[in-house]
């Protein structure tokens, strides 16, 4: 696929620059235009990172020629072996040698050298760093390593339109470039957006017809507020966290057998309803158990850190997986907290961002002293379902202090959690990041290029907690703001959300991202006034209606010239599926469950050893939970989930790629959970004392969340009054053999199977699996 | 006559309303409407950065055929001939042949390592004169058309590192596995079946499971991912209908669909629309095309014959290489099958007569029918486990009975076809079966080579992935020059 780094910026009123940037498909009006002053961070740094650092940059080992470009003391000395070259001089690019290497024509003088394997610079790259050395060759410190600070919200000419800041930082950019926004959405598209962003599931009948009958002003705020009280709020944003934490109901390797981690799970599902602020519930999540006093509700936070993978495997080295655990905690940390890439420093010195691997190491030491060996049992019984340090959540607990996990029967249950040992354990580099190869021994502290650790802080995980929610910590709150972005509007304002260093994508609207990361922080860290701000924006408000223009303007629709259109998550799929025909069971957490899945595929992977060898489907309620609740085998994932692009847990995951497969359209069309629901729907309409057109109307609305048009419901009429006619009693008793919930027995067959086959129909909607 | 007359009118129809709808839609969207093909990268979301100018060179090889034998077989029983292990059965394995290898826990406490020699015998077979154990008479017969590798090693001592290396480059999760990195460079041959497709079989030996990590796409785009076919009544997950709808029922409901689908469209004006009408009619046309392709019952007797009995069984080995072969010839660039239960930790002699029974005569029966359908030629195909084990016994050493640890140091593979020199032996141990005295062959040096057979340099193909670079072979690998045509 083809890159493209077009940038511009115009300068304004006092001298302030504005920037703005694109990496996929950028408007054809904006593109290769020259910004009258060259941005280092902007414009400079993402060409020389991606094709100069890899041999100039950070990485000590790797430099060649001494040079490194990412330091300006370095990029700015005389050359090793002609002292009268420079690589860089600023204002003239002739006399730069850097200048002459990427503009030559000569093949054995160019940069980057062919056998690097990296492109060529393009000639627009080549013109912003003539440019930019003619202005001076002015060097910046990152612009995510800088702590945000909050600009003033820009003015706009159309005063009508903003409803909170966000839009203003929006529509400003929009009137920059004579982009312009769609009108906002009709009411029940609103609704369904709304309703899956808040909650993860369809907006009732009931709901539907208030809102729509709701004329005044604050009718959408009510909705708001309904939906994220709801204690469903929690599980839809518990949704993200899970892969983010690699959450998962199996230890991960070889035998891949039970863990029983799910009372974290229900926690952070209760954390989320409480609004309980991102900066406890991080600190808890970390270091829960070193907070003075900690009750059993803070420990079993930190079982945050012992999600992931342990194994069980016979004959493995005891140490060298100690060490791949502390590993994982490690790059979790960068990734999920951080936004940063700090596993790359796990063998060497980061390669792009100025993390030594020293520093690696440094932040290493805080995960290292838990009480925990490599391996502490193979596939058992219950008492392997947690490893230490672990604790145990009594009968007492549930009644109390636990209240929210859904314990549901008296058997002992324990959980993977946080706990160091008594005794200091030293911390190493560890060489090509080779758990045997011990380098210089290191101390706890953090990167300092992001923010030097204070020598105040206590040396352990809680001062690793005050340390990331210092409000000079640059990181902590754009990138969780940012995530939050993302799950609302589809793409981050950092599209790359799980990497803000000089090789991620620079912000599509670094303003706006620095002033939410800052009222974020200015308002006590409350996640559900970050959630309702989003979505209470004119921004998000906005119909989903690509016009031509915009496709070819604003195709990404990086610019938010339109709302956000994108297709549901796998597990909300099954959500919409399970809610639309009445089916889901309304339980919030407890154990994970088994639903239907096709035959066959835990016992083909299997060893044969531990009890998940062999899949044993539940029955009854419990084949009706929502997708979240569904057990995930690591090494065989529910497979309608990977289909629809899920996580499979093994490590952090901070965004979910999108496909569209044939696969997906197999799946919507044969899983036995869209056709039972189908089955189950068409028997309760055909119970009712209505028309079929009427009948049909009511599923449509049920699963789209809106009224059919009159040309869909004659379509779908239709089809139903052919199918009426088109099949036996035989036959029909055949398709609606599918699914356990049992129906009416006087129902008729062929009436019922047309009804099912239509309702059917209607779940394989594009627009039935889609936010629009 | 009706059903067909049917059938063809709702094809025109279905034509016009196709062709109508790309009409409509402006010019700047057609890129994303020429989709194409099944499974080549319709996500919206991709970071890649490489332009795909594949192959870098002429390939010699077209698709790959992987026989993964999961759990390790012995090279020690099969293709390392050590005579001098027979004769110094039961004393113990010099120290300055161990030297600072590290052992697995399960024989890191034993105190006495005693070497033992294969139960089984050796002899020498065609014009290459390649030792191979009594346990394999059907490869023993293709020994002139196989390139036994006899100097593979790899670093990792346990079975789900090991085999995570083996199968995507890394011992650690989550990065794109082989056949991904084939099917993101090179794309599918046939826009009506993966590129990428996974079989499993189990023996009766000691298994170690799979893990669908092995076939994962890691940060790939997930059309990449290794898609599992079973060779039972449904060969992809959801292809059947549902009990009593039929071919012509999924057309109506797929003209209405399209009809629905549309409407939409007209509205939003997303590509993503037109996406999703498109991918339901290649789901349809995938539901006419595997089952075919999956049909085994009109192979000729000869061929039954060839690859045994069993290959009519589903699910089994010989079944899988029979699928396997039917597949690749359709277009699938990579197959990966994998056959469980070859960890040897006890009991060896009586297990592992078990799985080479299970794999000797369809692997060869493979190896043979490709050859004979001309096709060998531009497939290759690849036999082998994860690591070898060790020239001790674990566990009391009797005469009939013995197992044998993990041995990461040197093990035996075999390829064949795709450009590999066929009848030769590449590579050496020493006498004791421990140590690589010559040609080693890295496990990087391993996919560099496969990858280079397909017309790729191993270099080249890369991903950007969390600021990085990403390939196959990481920042190792070296083309196994000696094993090439």
């Amino acid at each position: 696929m083809r890159r493209y780094l077009y940038l511009f910026g115009i300068v304004c009123a006092g001298g302030v620059l504005a920037f703005f940037y694109t990496c996929n498909r950028s408007p054809v009006n904006i593109d290769e235009q020259m910004p009258d002053v060259v941005s280092y961070n902007f414009n400079i740094r993402p060409i020389l990172s991606d094709k100069c650092y890899k041999c100039h940059g950070p990485d000590a080992s790797k430099r060649q020629a001494g040079l490194r470009l990412d330091d300006p003391a370095s990029a700015f000395k005389a050359l090793k072996d002609d002292p009268n070259a420079h690589v860089l001089v600023p204002g003239s690019p002739a006399m730069s040698e850097l200048f002459r290497r990427i503009s030559t024509g000569d093949t054995s003088e160019m940069m980057p050298p062919a056998n690097s394997n990296l492109k060529r610079l393009t000639p627009h790259e080549v013109d912003l760093i003539r440019k930019w050395i003619k202005q001076g060759a002015k060097f910046e410190k990152h612009w995510a390593f800088v702590p945000p600070k909050s600009s003033p919200v820009p003015e706009v000419k159309d005063k009508s339109w903003p409803r909170n800041p966000i839009d203003n930082f929006i529509l400003a950019k929009q009137e920059q470039y004579g982009l312009t926004h769609n009108p906002e959405a009709d009411k029940e598209r609103l609704l369904k957006r709304l309703s899956f962003d808040l909650t993860g599931l369809p907006p009732t009948l009931d709901m539907m017809d208030r809102f729509l009958a709701d004329k005044s002003p604050n009718a959408y705020e009510k909705m708001v507020d309904e939906l994220i009280s709801s204690p469903a709020y929690g599980e839809k944003m518990t949704l993200h966290w899970l892969d983010v934490s690699r959450y998962a109901d199996s230890h991960g390797y070889q035998d891949d057998n039970y863990r029983s981690q799910w009372p974290w799970r229900d926690w952070v599902i209760h954390a989320f309803n409480e609004n309980l602020p991102y900066d406890k519930f991080i600190t808890w999540q970390l270091a829960g158990d070193q907070i003075p006093n900690a009750t059993k509700e803070q420990l079993l936070a930190t079982g945050f850190n012992r999600n992931h993978k342990i194994t069980e495997e016979g004959g493995v080295i005891n140490e060298e997986y100690r060490v791949a655990y502390v590993t994982d905690r490690t790059n979790t940390f960068g990734k999920a907290l951080l936004g940063v890439t700090i596993e790359c420093a796990h063998c060497h010195d980061h390669k792009y961002d100025p993390f030594s691997q020293k520093e690696y190491y440094q932040l290493f030491a805080f995960f290292n002293q838990v009480k925990e060996p490599g391996i502490q049992s193979v596939v058992g019984g219950p008492e392997t379902y947690a490893k230490r340090p672990l604790m145990q959540v009594t009968n007492e607990d549930v009644k109390g202090i636990l209240k929210f996990v859904n314990k549901q029967d008296t058997n002992k249950l324990i959980v993977s959690v946080m706990g160091d040992s008594d005794a200091y354990r030293k911390t190493y580099i560890l060489k090509r990041g080779n758990y045997d190869i011990h380098g210089d021994e290191v101390f706890a502290g953090t990167p300092k290029a992001i923010l030097p650790f204070d020598d105040s802080y206590p040396k352990n995980r809680l001062g690793l907690a005050e340390w990331l929610f210092n409000r000079k910590n640059p990181l902590t709150a754009r990138v969780f703001v940012n995530q939050i972005w993302q799950e609302i509007f589809g793409r981050g304002i950092v599209k790359t959300s799980e990497d803000f260093g000089r090789q991620g994508n620079l912000p599509s609207h670094p303003e706006l991202l620095d002033w939410l990361a800052v009222d974020f922080m200015d308002h006590g860290w409350n996640i559900k006034r970050l959630v309702k701000q989003m979505v209470m924006s004119a921004t998000y408000q906005q119909s989903a209606v690509i016009s031509a223009a915009a496709l070819r303007t604003d195709p990404d629709n990086i610019y938010l010239t339109r709302g956000p259109r994108n297709r549901l998550p796998a597990e909300l799929i099954r959500d919409m599926v399970l809610a639309s025909s009445g089916l889901l069971t309304r339980t919030i957490g407890g154990p994970s469950v088994n639903p239907y899945q096709p035959p066959g595929l835990w016992e083909a992977a299997t060893s044969g050893r531990g009890q998940l060898a062999s899949y044993k489907q539940v029955h009854g309620p419990n084949l009706y939970r929502r997708g979240m609740y569904t057990l995930i085998k690591r090494t065989v994932p529910p497979v309608e989930m990977a289909i629809f692009d899920a996580s499979n847990r093994d490590q952090c995951e901070v965004r979910r790629l999108k496909t569209n497969t044939p696969l997906q359209a197999l799946l919507m069309e044969n899983d036995p959970t869209v056709l039972e629901a189908a089955r189950v729907l068409a028997a309760k309409l055909l119970q009712e004392n209505s028309k079929a057109s009427d009948k049909i109307y009511k599923a449509f609305r049920l699963i789209v969340c809106r009224k059919p048009t009159q040309q869909e419901q004659s379509i779908l009429s239709n089809y139903y009054s052919t199918e009426l006619t088109s099949m036996d009693p035989k036959t029909a008793a055949k398709v609606l053999n599918v699914g356990e919930y049992p129906i009416p027995a006087q129902l008729d067959k062929v009436t019922l199977v047309a009804m099912m086959k239509t309702v059917d129909l209607i779940y394989n909607l594009e627009e039935a699996i889609t936010k629009s | 006559m009706e059903n067909e007359t049917l059938e063809h009118r709702l094809n025109i129809n279905r034509r016009k309303f196709l062709s109508k709808l790309s009409l409509g839609i402006g010019g700047a969207a057609l890129g994303s409407l020429l989709i194409p093909g099944l499974f080549s990268g319709l996500g919206s979301d991709s970071d890649s950065d490489f332009i795909p100018g594949l192959p870098n060179f002429a390939p010699k090889a077209k698709r790959v055929i992987y026989l993964f034998q999961d759990g390790a077989p012995s090279q020690l029983e099969s293709f390392d001939y050590k005579p001098k292990l027979r004769e110094m059965m039961g004393q113990e394995l010099p120290q300055s042949v161990r030297g600072s290898q590290i052992l697995t826990g399960m024989t890191a406490q034993q105190k006495s390592f005693p070497l033992v020699g294969s139960f089984y015998d050796f002899k020498q077979y065609g014009n290459s004169q390649a030792w191979i154990s009594d346990l394999f008479p059907y490869t023993a017969k293709i020994v002139d058309d196989i390139c036994i590798v006899r100097s593979m090693y790899t670093e990792a001592i346990n079975h789900d590192p090991a085999l995570t290396f083996f199968q995507t480059g890394a011992q650690q999760g989550n990065r794109p596995s082989m056949g991904s990195w084939v099917s993101y460079g090179l794309g599918s041959e046939n826009k009506n079946l993966p590129a990428f497709c996974v079989l499993l079989s189990k023996g009766k030996g000691n298994g170690q499971g799979v893990y669908s990590k092995l076939w994962s796409n890691g940060f790939l785009d997930s059309v990449h991912q290794g898609v599992q076919f079973s060779s039972g009544e449904s060969p992809v997950l959801y292809l059947n209908n549902q009990d009593g709808i039929d071919r012509r029922d999924r057309r109506k409901m797929l003209d209405k669909l399209a009809e629905l689908n549309d409407i939409s469209y007209k509205e939003f004006g997303d590509p993503e629309i037109t996406t999703k009408i498109q991918q339901y009619e290649m789901a349809y046309r995938m539901q006419t095309a595997m089952p075919e392709i999956m049909d085994v019952s009109k192979e000729s007797d000869d061929i039954v014959k060839m690859y045994g009995p069993d290959c009519l069984v589903p699910g089994t080995y010989a079944a899988n290489c029979l699928l396997a072969r039917k597949l690749s010839e359709n277009g699938v660039r990579f197959m990966q099958l994998y056959h469980q239960g070859w960890d040897q930790h006890s009991n060896l002699p009586q297990e592992i007569a078990g799985q080479a029974r299970d794999v000797d005569q369809a692997s060869a029966a493979l190896v043979t029918d490709l050859k004979q359908r001309g096709l060998l030629d531009e497939t290759l195909v690849i036999w082998g486990g994860e690591f070898g084990r060790t020239n001790y016994s674990q566990g009391k050493l009797e005469k009939a009975n013995y197992g044998r640890d993990h041995h990461p140091r040197c093990f035996s593979l075999w390829m064949a076809g795709g450009g590999i020199k066929p009848g030769i032996v590449y590579g050496e141990s020493d006498e004791f079966g421990y140590n690589i005295v010559k040609d080693p062959v890295h496990v990087h040096d391993f996919h560099a080579t496969v990858l280079n057979q397909l017309g790729i340099d191993h270099k080249k193909l890369t991903f950007k992935s969390q600021g990085r670079r990403y390939r196959l072979t990481d920042v190792a690998g070296n083309v196994v020059k000696g094993i090439i045509s």
